[in-house]
């Protein structure tokens, strides 16, 4: 059976992108006439994609954030304290920094980083993770926990957790526990409780599983903040709505900086935060090309990546349905990237719906190409990018050079590299 | 809906006495286990069997049953081999109710239809999948019913009123009472509440009510008996096999030992 959505904003109509498993083609669907505002209806749903797919002792929990988060997102005081923190707290705006001896090099587009890395705690994850935090503190919940893969998420959640003086739990898979010790020790320095998860695969996937479990068991008084823009409805749509400044940002600046819209835009993804943040704001901009970098590990052929978009088929996992690594019988498949932050088997829901428009592009790199980016835009701009932003600079060393001179295209640099040192250092056979 | 589990439940309320209900994971700990653990709990005296699709990320359970997917994925058991064995099951009974328990993806990966089919003609009674409230079950619902395969829905002590409207309405066969806050295989079992929330259930159904989480002896399980339609025993029965792994004959004669006294202490 079919539902098709017939919610009208602004005189458009999304009615042609169906919910419905049997009958989910978009291929002819004509984007000038998307509301990309309104892509997902009132559950979150997100054509076939998104939705609320959490056992009956959550929706309680879930439904009380909905209606929390709905009461407040137009609320002009939650908004200008939101705004006020990102001023002075994180230090936004971030700048637009034209990265012109690296596009050179490159010899073919201008490219333009948005500086991300420069926010307080070294990535994007911090505008998440006020709004999140603002929201528990209005809800009364004393107590917030969250997953975290790089450990910048986790970071993130304990800075403000210290800042508003909530209690913090952060659960973050062995694997990770170990190739990211320096955040680790951070947010216990931020006064955060970091629980190892040793079930599967001991990352990403496996820390929110555990993070789901301490919610369902201590629902009263724990508000989950996820890092990502993928989980039960409201997640995908709550988290990318405090991700979006980084595009709404970008767009000013790049009309400011060069006089027009840029030609391309390019983010990694792995639940794909950074790179909804970025690309929201130019969706109705057709002319803007958008490529979505996942993580191709060792090689897409090889099976050992991190590339659902490029690669899977939909399934149902972490509350939502998205493109998932999953084998025939349906069990989730353990991603592989050298970057933490990408090492996840699924992605947002609002980014499988783009790539089933054909709005967004879904491309990858290998972990090589990664490394390879992260030395050559350390040597020539003296900027050390986080090892999950390197791989939206590996396709731009792609990409750039296809391009005239006189294109522009923004990357987003989602976070500083100084807590992928040690991993870099060991590939590199040098002990520190 | 499913003639075996309402006729179960008809019987059971003829003859005053409560649904037992024990949950295995298929395949743990090695896929030869599960039929003959089936045929030695029937022999034990239970009524319905919920067995269990090991599942990858089985997010709504504790460390027990997390464990016993873990064992049971070792021999790739999947959802396929599961209707395998209640096919090897019903060879030889044909009348105590099947439920296969577990997470949607398995069962979207094999296609809602497909599985239907194939779970009708096998002689499967019931799905319960973790992960799928109703407002997201429509459109596998509607599959189930067209094979006579009852939904079985999960109610929790945080469920409102309206919800509770809204699942028993979409639900059939039995409803599934989560006593508890917290994963399978926490403690901490409040029976005065259950007994109060599985009364603010009855006021809005006549379908059964089975109470899970947290009942782990012949105590709790007689407890729970008396104030519900059902008892469901999990993580007590699967920690049995977690400690004798390799152990086929303790295995069945633990679990057996163990279903039998929560049977007589729910007859008495």
């Amino acid at each position: 059976m079919s539902t098709v959505r017939t919610e009208t904003v602004n005189g458009r109509k999304n009615s042609q992108i169906k919910n419905d498993l049997n009958d989910h083609d978009l291929s002819n669907v004509d984007l000038s006439t998307i509301d990309w505002d309104n892509l997902a209806d009132e559950n979150g749903h997100f054509g076939i994609y998104g939705g609320c797919f959490a056992s009956e002792t959550l929706m309680e929990a879930i439904q009380e954030l909905d209606e929390a988060y709905n009461s407040l997102k137009d609320d002009p005081e939650f908004q200008a304290n939101y705004d006020n923190d990102l001023r002075n707290y994180v230090g936004r705006p971030s700048p637009l920094y034209h990265a012109e001896r690296w596009s050179k090099q490159l010899g073919g587009a201008q490219i333009y980083l948005k500086r991300e890395d420069l926010n307080h705690t070294g990535a994007h994850k911090i505008n998440n993770t006020i709004g999140q935090a603002l929201l528990a503190k209005h809800m009364g919940k004393p107590r917030i926990i969250a997953e975290t893969g790089a450990g910048q998420h986790g970071v993130a959640t304990a800075t403000i957790a210290a800042r508003l003086g909530l209690e913090c739990v952060v659960y973050m898979g062995e694997v990770d526990v170990e190739r990211q010790a320096p955040n680790v020790y951070r947010m216990k320095l931020l006064g955060a409780e970091v629980r190892p998860v040793s079930s599967g695969s001991k990352t990403l996937k496996d820390a929110l599983n555990e993070a789901m479990r301490d919610w369902v068991t201590n629902v009263d008084n724990t508000f989950y903040c996820i890092g990502t823009v993928a989980g039960p409805h409201p997640y995908p749509s709550m988290v990318r709505n405090f991700q979006t400044i980084i595009g709404r940002e970008a767009k000013e600046q790049c009309l400011e900086q060069t006089g027009r819209l840029p030609d391309a835009l390019i983010a990694c993804i792995g639940g794909g935060s950074n790179a909804i943040g970025l690309f929201h704001e130019f969706l109705p901009d057709l002319d803007v090309a958008i490529y979505g970098v996942e993580a191709a590990g060792h090689g897409l052929e090889t099976g050992e990546h991190a590339a659902p978009l490029s690669m899977a088929k939909p399934g149902v996992l972490h509350g939502n349905r998205m493109y998932l690594m999953a084998d025939k019988d349906g069990q989730v498949v353990e991603p592989h990237s050298i970057s933490a932050g990408l090492d996840y088997p699924g992605v947002g829901p609002e980014h499988c719906l783009l790539k089933d428009l054909g709005r967004t592009h879904a491309v990858a790199v290998t972990d090589d190409e990664a490394m390879e980016a992260f030395h050559s835009l350390t040597r020539i701009e003296g900027i050390i990018p986080a090892l999950e932003s390197s791989h939206a600079l590996a396709y731009a060393m792609k990409l750039a050079p296809t391009m005239d001179k006189d294109k522009t295209i923004i990357i987003n640099l989602s976070g500083r590299g100084d807590k992928d040192i040690n991993t870099v250092a060991a590939l590199e056979g040098i002990k520190l | 809906m499913s003639g075996r589990l309402t006729e179960c439940f008809a019987t059971l309320k003829e003859n005053n006495r409560k649904a037992l209900i024990p949950y295995i994971t298929a395949g743990d700990s090695n896929p030869t286990i599960t039929v003959p653990l089936m045929h030695r709990m029937v022999e034990s005296g239970v009524d319905i069997i919920e067995l269990g699709i090991p599942f990858s990320d089985p997010m709504a359970d504790g460390p027990t049953i997390q464990l016993a997917c873990e064992r049971a994925l070792e021999h790739h058991t999947s959802l396929h081999d599961v209707i395998d064995m209640v096919s090897e099951f019903r060879k030889t009974n044909t009348t105590t109710p099947i439920v296969l328990m577990g997470y949607l993806n398995p069962v979207e990966a094999f296609g809602y239809e497909e599985f239907a089919k194939a779970a009708k003609e096998c002689g499967i009674d019931g799905l319960l999948t973790v992960d799928l409230p109703p407002e997201e079950s429509t459109q596998l619902v509607d599959v189930l019913k067209k094979y006579e395969i009852d939904p079985i829905f999960l109610l929790s002590p945080t469920t409102t009123e309206e919800r509770i409207d809204k699942i028993v309405h979409a639900g059939s066969g039995y409803l599934y009472y989560v006593s508890l806050k917290g994963v399978t295989g926490s403690s901490a079992l409040n029976v005065d509440e259950v007994a109060s929330n599985v009364a603010k259930i009855n006021k809005h159904t006549t379908l059964p009510v089975g109470v899970g989480f947290g009942i782990k002896d012949a105590e709790s399980a007689s407890a729970v008996a008396a104030v519900s339609d059902g008892v469901i025993v999990g993580s007590a029965i699967v920690k049995i096999i977690e400690n004798n792994p390799d152990d086929t004959d303790t295995i069945l004669d633990q679990i057996g030992a163990l279903l039998s006294s929560m049977r007589e202490a729910m007859d008495k």
